[in-house]
């Protein structure tokens, strides 16, 4: 049934290479667990793009039933947490997947470093990899103020007081994050939402396909 | 041994096709039963409500008959102002009934159309109803106006659960 569809697509749209060029290619051998164990270290980038997925999908979720707003917010995250079939496990698996995926990305970037894989011609594909470090973090520290405790409004507190602490241009990115010049209230959680949900994972998806274009386009670096 | 035999390339393809789908289904299936949480949730029974109306002062002319009932929308407490149309039968039997068009969900009164005294009249697309509650046939309304369920306690009305209106 199944095949069927897909040969009706497939004779008509021709589909079969657009992602055989994808799927259909080969595991150097020095790349594959099977044949060496402690080839596992090639694994972190592509578990942290597996556990990026799954945040993206639960971040999806949640956004059924929270609210960016600061007289709701908190009692939308209790309610779905508390109220929600599921609620505990979804927030629970964006919550410690953002954790888990700055874990992964890290252990990537250490495997990348240690094997010397950014060095010519991957140079490009080394800078995009900071780039994308970056905006994890970016991530971590804008959806850590979205529950609205106080955990979150003090962590956000200190963390706009490290971007004044820029020379010159420090009190206007503080302003530019927050909304305002000194509140950290109502203007700061939505602008912290918005780049969370939009600008944030615009650019992610944006610099994951740089990423993944240079490393097919160049190939995985050989073996040590 | 069955002529059907399976290749290593086919047995490995319908392995990683069953543990991939099963761990997409672990991580999908919290995520679509908590969207799907308000469809399964119990509807709470409604409790009977105390309106201000006096049973005694209630006549034979559908009266409107508003009351406050404490609405709970999630994470958001309010209390919200309902209405009903309230009048005593032939029999001097309380009939409550819901204001809510059976068309589209406008609001009916009594006796605002002065073309067509002493029905429910709904301004949107001319919906009547008469003294009951029944549809006017030809009207654009295909069911007669809902009923509360009500009780009476130390003279004063309550009313309770919203029920279909029964064919007149």
């Amino acid at each position: 049934m199944l095949n069927k569809i897909y040969d009706w697509v497939d004779e008509r749209l021709d589909i079969t290479p657009l992602w055989r060029d994808i799927a259909d290619h080969e595991v150097p051998e020095h790349v594959n667990p099977a044949y060496h164990f402690s080839a596992f270290v090639y694994c972190f980038g592509g578990l942290t793009f597996f556990v990026t997925v799954i945040q993206i999908l639960s971040g999806m979720f949640l956004t059924m039933y929270y609210v960016p707003d600061i007289k709701n917010a908190w009692e939308s995250v209790y309610y779905l947490q508390n109220e929600v079939a599921f609620g505990q496990i979804v927030r629970g698996m964006h919550h410690w997947g953002a954790s888990l995926v700055i874990v992964m990305l890290f252990l990537h970037t250490l495997r990348v470093f240690f094997q010397g894989a950014y060095k010519k011609p991957r140079e490009l594909n080394w800078v995009v990899g900071v780039l994308i470090f970056f905006v994890m973090l970016g991530l971590g520290f804008t959806g850590y103020l979205l529950p609205w405790d106080m955990k979150a409004l003090f962590a956000t507190r200190v963390g706009l007081q490290i971007a004044e602490s820029v020379p010159f241009i420090g009190t206007a990115v503080k302003t530019l994050l927050a909304g305002d010049p000194t509140i950290v209230g109502a203007q700061t959680l939505t602008r912290f939402f918005a780049i969370h949900v939009f600008f944030l994972p615009a650019a992610l998806l944006g610099l994951m396909g740089a990423h993944f274009m240079m490393i097919r386009k160049q190939g995985i670096s050989g073996p040590l | 041994m069955s002529k059907h035999r399976v290749s290593r390339r086919q047995f490995l393809s319908y392995t990683l096709t069953g543990v991939g789908g099963f761990m997409a289904a672990g991580m999908l299936m919290p995520m679509v039963r908590f969207a799907v949480d308000p469809v399964l949730k119990a509807s709470e029974g409604g409790d009977y409500v105390a309106t201000k109306q006096k049973v005694d002062d209630l006549t034979e002319e559908p009266k409107r008959v508003d009351f406050t009932i404490k609405q709970v929308d999630a994470w958001y407490e309010s209390e919200e102002t309902q209405t009903a149309w309230v009048y005593k039968d032939d029999k001097g039997e309380i009939v409550a009934l819901s204001p809510v068009c059976k068309h589209l969900g406008c609001a009916v009164a009594w006796n605002t159309d002065k073309s067509n005294p002493n029905h429910f009249f709904c301004p949107c697309h001319y919906g009547l109803y008469t003294k009951d509650g029944a549809n006017v046939p030809g009207t654009p309304p295909l069911a007669g106006l809902d009923v509360y369920e009500h009780t009476t306690k130390d003279g004063i009305l309550y009313l309770g659960a919203v029920k279909p209106h029964k064919g007149a």
